[in-house]
């Protein structure tokens, strides 16, 4: 019996009238999809009353329950899997819920981020420990009714029951008298085994919105008297505004007003997701979104280059370096700057020696492009800012964060600042960066109306905040009995480094060195889907196979070899993953994907990384069909522990494995003379529905360990799994993303 | 500005715009019908998918002048209770992720689905690739194709 300790504060007592809240009719619709009418109606009656239990929840007097989902949903489905978490510990029957998005509210919900794979990991212990408080409530407002004491009070899909005297009541009953019981200082948590929604699978809240089209995201949010907004930003990095001239375009048709704007002024002190180097922008406003996406092309605006500069950040200052920069410099600086500002990370037994005793040595290189995150709903924020506070709406992974940006640039306290999410178009780390609310708000406050900023597809792709462009060059030596004998990797990027040290192969072998180094651009970069693991998992996991066979060994197994010797024997002190568990995942593939049988017509490609505390590994089985590669399946094993909504957790898994893919295999941003050379989906690549694998079969390891990561493990692997079954296709090793680009295939 | 009569989800609406205003921007910002999707405005990805009469249309390429009383079918109108078989697979299988893209493949796939009640693979795969799913749930789509041309010619 787990016991917790409870951290939520005193609960408000909130009565409000039905049909208050605006998102009730969300859980209505949901259900009215999914029962017959006569069924929702019966369920569906809405209380008269509400009472706020604790900020997580509301209990309607016929029992109905309106649950809070606290993070921002960017497609990771947390909006129904947070709330199934705090349902299962108050033990309703999850029929009778209707879920919410909560507003930002740091008192009352911790971590309202989507980032890091981290919304159910952390979130775990709070939702549970929200609906087992409600629970433990409830039951002492029955004690009290019924004059018996707490423990022998049991529930049931939003049931009290008094066994001895054969008393019952639905909780909408008792949550007027359960709001006044004393918060309990302790509480019971369930067994898994006594788990009833969570590992059940529970189909997405919003889906009957979603295939009706109802307005949900960000771009489809309006208001009254609600104007539209577009900037024009800087055609490339390292270039400033000169000047421009807005006098023709404010008489175009619908135009309200054009003007520069300071998003950034240099007195403001940025954090790390206002992440942009395109301070002053133009803006053009109007009344809708055609006639100010025609004036937008017609501005006439001048720019310059800039000269080196220092951002200040909390806490740091970054140097922005002058230049118009290119790809193809970025890749001679890949090839030639590790050997000069290489630094040793990490260094066990004494690789030198080993290397310079070597009978043979094993060195392969392995690059990655820019990349843009293209969700699908391009950036955009709706800002209505008064002289005394300011209102937003939109897609943001980080409104907390952003919360203070935008109090800090309006000159208005964090209390006077509203930020509300909506559902949003995708997010793959873009979303963290939200320079965007900046831009809606100062242009609301300028234009003294609400204002909805709408980024166009270009604007989207051609101001980024990429995924870095990086490098890794493998160096493996071997004795004159083909053992391996040391391991060496030095690996860098622009701007930052991808190296993870201590993740394995580190701890598994004797003499083993990793070296890291990052030069500067002027290009923004930040997180994308995995930040870092999304290229060095796919270059380290290429480099294993080519080590393999020149071993003559088999794939699987001697990763599973190593992994023993780092469970039992392991080498250095701090290795960052669980070598059982990473062997776990292997085996389970090895087994489902029938590893040892007969795959004839099928190239294999096997992978397995540790990421956001879990463990993943994938087999890829690839044929060639006129010439060209073709994925007939993936088999994918997952170690995120506890699985709290299995078939959105396979899709999850899915989405990752075909965005890997993609990435992997056809998408890249390059740079001309510091201008993005991709601005829409004509020129840049992503993987469509003819190129998807034909078939993902997806398992997961049943433990009890309490949930990890899981939007992003399974994207990193399949780029090493693409790799390596390219090669038993086509007799060609892979080392360049994309595989199928012109770099690539150039060799 | 000229004035438009419009026959869409089988009602007529009146817009007064821009001849050259596509049939996105006037469902978007005018008719309130929010459900076709912006994407790219390029007719590559396929997010802003309406029925013109039978036939899917990139709504983004259409000027509204060009519609004329041709009958326009939105995600919003595709069924009353958002009970069509392609709604109805779709919510089935649980297939979106962030969901943006999904009213677009719906319209592309019950299209599909009027013309060829019982697509192959081949044929799904030839015409869904014009819609991006930037999640990649194109696995779940042609499970939801399949299962939607299955309750079709069950009812």
């Amino acid at each position: 019996m787990t016991l917790i300790r409870t951290k939520i504060g005193r609960r408000s007592f909130i009565k409000s009238s039905a049909l208050a809240g605006g998102g009730l009719m969300l859980g209505f619709s949901w259900l009215a999809a999914c029962k017959t009418e006569a069924e929702a109606e019966a369920i569906l009656q809405m209380p008269d009353e509400w009472f706020e239990i604790n900020g997580f929840l509301k209990i309607g007097d016929n029992g109905v329950v309106t649950i809070m989902s606290p993070n921002p949903e960017i497609g990771q489905n947390v909006k129904t899997s947070m709330p199934m978490i705090v349902a299962e510990e108050l033990d309703v029957d999850w029929n009778n819920v209707i879920v919410e998005q909560a507003p930002l509210n740091t008192e009352v919900f911790t971590r309202q981020l989507a980032g890091g794979s981290q919304s159910i990991r952390q979130g775990w212990q709070s939702l549970r420990m929200a609906g087992a408080t409600a629970r433990q409530m409830l039951i002492g407002a029955a004690a009290q009714a019924w004059g018996v004491p707490a423990e022998v009070i049991t529930t049931n899909a939003g049931q009290l029951k008094h066994e001895g005297s054969g008393k019952t009541a639905g909780y909408g009953e008792m949550a007027a008298a359960a709001v006044n019981v004393e918060v309990p200082e302790e509480v019971k948590l369930k067994e898994v085994s006594e788990f009833k929604i969570i590992g059940t699978s529970r189909k997405n809240v919003d889906g009957p919105k979603i295939v009706t089209g109802q307005p949900l995201y960000g771009l489809d949010y309006h208001e009254e008297g609600m104007l539209i907004a577009m900037i024009e930003h800087p055609p490339a990095f390292g270039m400033k505004l000169k000047s421009f001239d807005g006098e023709a375009v404010k008489a175009m048709p619908g135009i309200k007003d054009v003007f520069s704007m300071e998003v950034y002024p240099d007195d403001y002190t940025k954090i790390w997701s206002d992440a942009t180097v395109f301070d002053e922008l133009v803006v053009v406003v109007g009344t809708s979104t055609w006639e100010v996406m025609n004036a937008k092309k017609a501005l006439k605006a001048q720019w310059e280059p800039f000269g080196e500069y220092k951002d200040a950040y909390e806490g740091r200052e970054q140097v922005v370096p002058a230049g118009l920069e290119n790809t193809t410099e970025h890749y001679n600086k890949l090839e030639t700057m590790g050997a000069k500002l290489a630094k040793v990370v990490r260094k066990d037994g004494d690789p030198e020696a080993a290397f310079k005793n070597a009978a043979k040595v094993l060195e392969r290189t392995y690059t990655c492009p820019y990349l843009a995150h293209n969700t699908m709903e391009p950036m955009n924020f709706f800002a209505h800012v008064t002289d005394n506070d300011a209102k937003l709406v939109g897609p943001i992974q980080t409104p907390e964060f952003m919360e203070k940006s935008v109090s800090q640039r309006l000159g208005l306290p964090l209390e006077k600042i509203d930020i509300q999410m909506t559902r949003q178009g995708g997010g793959f780390g873009r979303r963290l960066y939200g320079h965007f609310l900046v831009e809606a708000a100062v242009i609301s406050k300028k234009m003294n109306a609400p204002v909805k900023l709408v980024y166009t597809r270009e604007d989207d792709m051609s101001y980024g905040v990429y995924r870095p462009t990086y490098v890794a060059t493998y160096k493996a030596a071997f004795d004159e009995n083909n053992n391996l004998t040391a391991f060496h990797v030095r690996a860098g990027g622009i701007p930052e480094s991808p190296i993870y040290e201590n993740r394995f192969p580190a701890g598994a072998i004797d003499n083993y060195l990793a070296e890291s180094w990052e030069v500067g651009s002027n290009i923004s970069t930040g997180a994308f889907r995995a930040p870092r693991s999304n290229f060095i998992a796919g270059a380290e996991q290429a480099f294993l196979d080519e080590v393999a066979e020149e071993m003559g060994k088999d794939p699987i197994d001697m990763r599973l070899e190593w992994l023993g010797k780092a469970a039992n024997n392991p080498v250095g002190e701090k290795n960052d993953y669980d070598a059982s568990r990473y062997a776990g995942v292997l085996k389970l593939v090895k087994e489902k994907s029938n590893w040892s049988g007969d795959q004839s017509g099928q190239h294999r490609g096997v992978s397995a990384y540790y990421c956001h505390n879990s463990y993943v590994a994938q087999v890829l089985d690839m044929s060639m069909q006129s010439g060209k590669p073709v994925i007939d399946k993936v088999t994918c094993a997952i170690d995120c522990g506890i699985v709290v909504n299995p078939d959105a957790a396979v899709n999850m898994a899915e989405g990752g494995i075909v965005d890997g893919i993609g990435h992997a295999m056809y998408s890249e941003m390059t740079f001309k003379e510091g201008e993005p050379q991709q601005s829409n989906f004509d020129r840049y690549r992503l993987i469509r529905h003819n190129e998807a694998p034909k078939a993902i079969d997806v398992h997961f390891v049943e433990n009890e360990i309490d949930p990890t990561g899981l939007g992003e493990p399974p994207f990193p692997p399949i780029m090493g799994a693409v790799a390596n079954a390219l090669y038993r296709a086509t007799g060609q090793r892979h080392y360049h993303q994309p595989f199928m680009g012109e770099r690539a295939l150039k060799g | 500005m000229a004035t438009y009569n419009l026959n869409i989800n089988g009602k007529s609406a009146q817009v007064d715009v821009d001849p050259a205003t596509p049939l996105l921007w006037v469902l978007r910002d005018h008719l309130k019908l929010v459900g076709t999707k912006y994407g790219c405005g390029i007719a590559q990805c396929g997010a802003c998918t309406v029925h013109i009469g039978d036939g899917a249309v990139r709504s983004c390429q259409i000027p509204v002048s060009s519609v004329g009383e041709q009958p326009i079918t939105t995600i919003e109108g595709l069924s009353e209770n958002g009970d069509h078989p392609v709604q109805q697979a779709w919510m089935e299988v649980d297939v979106y992720q962030c969901g943006y893209c999904q009213a677009g493949q719906i319209m592309q796939a019950s299209a599909l689905l009027k013309n060829n009640p019982n697509p192959s693979d081949e044929e799904i795969e030839a015409t869904m690739s014009g819609n991006i799913c930037r999640c990649g749930t194109y696995t779940r789509i042609r499970k939801a194709i399949r299962l939607a041309a299955e309750k079709s010619q069950n009812s």
